[in-house]
């Protein structure tokens, strides 16, 4: 009787604490779907962002491929990608598609070498020698070169692939085809790729597993990932000759270095960037977006969030591991969210 | 005060409403697996048509060049679940008979309990104990040790990585061997205690006599072991963490692999491209249709020993 008399408080409460709610939301929600990168900080994004404008959004972290699925079919108000589409991806949308560059981030390379006390440092070639199998000892001196007076172990190396396909491993792949024609030529870039060497583990975590437990192995990981598990990343030689840690400072700065690139085209590459100091496997995730939407109150709720993630939402990212867009950046995505309308008239953001 | 009816007058409507109860329940099991086999084929047909037969005998699987081969994981489904068969048969039927025929009591309540809670065990529970404690010590113990003493052998050379081949084998070995354990015993069980009393009767030792309940029970146990190599050609997320998800045929058991269920998991999320979710569709036909020959040879088989014996050959 008594437990009765209490639920019934509590509804009426909750009752009236959502109507009070209410009064001042909208009664537009959103949906979205996609990249499962990004999620962590998406999440947060949107729980703030309900906490503050009584919008709720949700979002599916399916993948970038079924993000753009969902899109293409309309089940979603927006979807999620770590990689723009391309072209003839482009061309196969109903309608035209806006890419928002939302955050930065970096793939690192983790290695198990006990036995060094100081971070490896890798060139270009040398990388794309362990993962096309030419480079078979870590004494090789494509290694050696670029690590002088280090003793390196005279052990094979064990190159660790995602064995999933994601928007990890397309970044790298990215990388490597720009910087190895032979890559470029014999394998290419993309979510999953023809491995010529190696093994595949599933997931950040599998590669992470795999590379801990296994001394002499190398595999690449999200820069979050590697932050959070401590992992001994390497040093990455960049266009400009310097050997880079891969830091959320040097992602960004990678970013900024590929801006007159990005401000031409948002999806320009942004691997291998020219900065002195930026890091080399740095990309953009992406929130895709009909450039005409059909529904003017939620297109409206899209403008408006967005614009709030490119401004507000940039001071969380760093807590999670994520690189914050430079301000040039933000520029670019101001000029594609004030291209959204519905029904031809602009949608203007806040 | 109400006269019970008839029964005969009662019968054949209570009897009909039943039987039509029954059979749409049976009925709906088989639409399901009409429906998969129509939408999978459906789902494979473009990939059919681009890349024909083509497609079982090649191995290049590379979705940058859209051209898909999936011999490699036809090989890593059909190896590793042979491999499994191997290690888990032994084992299995071992302690089904022991269980059956020689533990007392309270022993074969707590095996047999055991055993079930190893059946119960979520497959990525398997895969997780594969990867970080079985795959240690395979790199750092018995593999060396097998290319050390048998490294002449094809199936032991290469480098000793801990996930490939041999871990999935092992991983999936210990996932049927419950299947085994728990059909073989129960079929065991019900072979007539007469035919253990009269061959021991007539003189056989403890040993005879097993193999004489063995034999009347042989349908049933090759069941168990169809019923578990089904569940091993299947098995999914356990092998794709220890498998080394490499798509090359090797002859070696220590090298990496991939099977078809693992491929799935791995590529269908993040594939994009029509022709590659396609390919990756007929993979799973392909399965289906293994999985059917599979059992067809097992129940040809289960036929050839029982003499056409139809009732056990359908009940195996």
């Amino acid at each position: 009787m008594k437990a009765t008399r209490i639920l019934a408080a509590a509804l009426i409460a909750a009752a009236l604490t959502g109507c009070t709610g209410g009064g001042k939301a909208p009664s537009v929600g959103l949906t979205g779907a996609g990249a499962t990168f990004p999620y962590p900080i998406y999440s947060k994004w949107f729980e703030m962002y309900h906490e503050s404008t009584g919008v709720q959004i949700n979002y599916q972290s399916i993948g970038s491929g079924g993000g753009i699925q969902q899109l293409k079919a309309g089940t979603v108000d927006f979807g999620a990608s770590d990689a723009p589409l391309n072209d003839e991806k482009l061309a196969e949308m109903p309608h035209p598609v806006l890419h928002i560059p939302t955050v930065a981030g970096a793939v690192v390379l983790a290695y198990n070498l006990p036995e060094l006390t100081q971070p490896l440092q890798l060139t270009p070639q040398a990388l794309a020698g362990i993962f096309m199998g030419t480079v078979k000892t870590w004494n090789d001196p494509a290694i050696q070169a670029a690590n002088p007076g280090v003793v390196l172990p005279a052990t094979a190396v064990l190159a660790v692939h995602r064995s999933d396909g994601s928007g990890t491993s397309n970044i790298f792949t990215t990388y490597l085809s720009a910087v190895s024609p032979d890559w470029k030529t014999k394998v290419g870039a993309n979510t999953s790729v023809a491995w010529p060497a190696g093994v595949g583990a599933k997931g950040n975590e599998g590669v992470t597993g795999q590379v801990k437990q296994t001394p002499g192995s190398i595999g690449y990981v999200e820069l979050a990932y590697a932050k959070q598990n401590s992992l001994a990343t390497a040093k990455l030689q960049n266009s400009s000759g310097a050997f880079i840690e891969p830091s959320l400072a040097s992602t960004t700065a990678a970013i900024r270095a590929s801006a007159q690139a990005l401000a031409a085209d948002v999806r320009a590459p942004t691997v291998d960037a020219a900065g002195p100091d930026a890091y080399p496997i740095a990309a953009l995730t992406f929130i895709l977006v009909y450039e005409d939407q059909k529904d003017a109150a939620k297109g409206k709720e899209i403008a408006n969030f967005l614009h709030w993630a490119i401004h507000q939402g940039q001071d969380e990212v760093e807590a999670l591991q994520y690189a914050r867009l430079p301000a040039e950046i933000v520029t670019v995505d101001e000029a594609s969210i004030a291209k959204l309308t519905s029904g031809g008239k602009p949608l203007a953001a806040r | 005060m109400r006269r019970p009816l008839p029964p005969r007058r009662r019968g054949p409507t209570v009897d009909s409403v039943y039987r039509v109860v029954l059979a749409s329940a049976a009925a709906v099991v088989f639409v399901i697996v009409a429906l998969i086999v129509v939408e999978v084929a459906h789902g494979s047909m473009p990939s059919i048509r681009a890349l024909g037969f083509g497609f079982l005998i090649q191995t290049q699987w590379d979705p940058v060049a859209d051209h898909y081969g999936a011999l490699p994981y036809l090989y890593g489904t059909l190896v590793s679940s042979i491999l499994a068969l191997i290690l888990a048969v032994p084992l299995g039927l071992g302690s089904a008979v022991f269980l059956a025929e020689l533990a007392k009591g309270k022993v074969a309540a707590t095996v047999s309990f055991v055993m079930e809670l190893l059946a119960a065990i979520p497959s990525i529970v398997y895969g997780i104990w594969g990867f970080f404690v079985l795959a240690p010590f395979l790199r750092t113990v018995l593999e060396p040790w097998l290319i050390a003493n048998f490294g002449y052998l094809p199936l032991f050379r290469g480098t000793p990585f801990g996930i490939g081949m041999l871990n999935a084998g092992i991983v999936l070995a210990i996932m049927i061997v419950p299947t085994i354990v728990s059909i073989s015993r129960e079929v065991l069980l019900a072979i007539p205690r007469s035919l253990r009393e009269g061959s021991l009767a007539l003189g056989a030792t403890r040993a005879e006599a097993i193999g004489i309940t063995l034999d009347a029970a042989k349908p049933g146990i090759l069941g168990s072991i169809v019923l578990a190599l089904g569940r091993a050609l299947g098995e999914t997320m356990a092998v794709t963490m220890v498998i080394g998800n490499t798509n090359r045929i090797s002859a070696s058991l220590l090298d990496p692999s991939a099977t078809m269920a693992s491929v799935i998991a791995n590529e269908f999320t993040e594939a994009t491209g029509a022709l590659y979710l396609s390919a990756l569709i007929q993979i799973a036909l392909v399965l289906f249709a293994v999985t059917i020959v599979v059992n067809a040879l097992a129940r040809g088989l289960v036929w050839l020993t029982t003499g056409g014996r139809r009732d056990i050959a359908a009940a195996a």
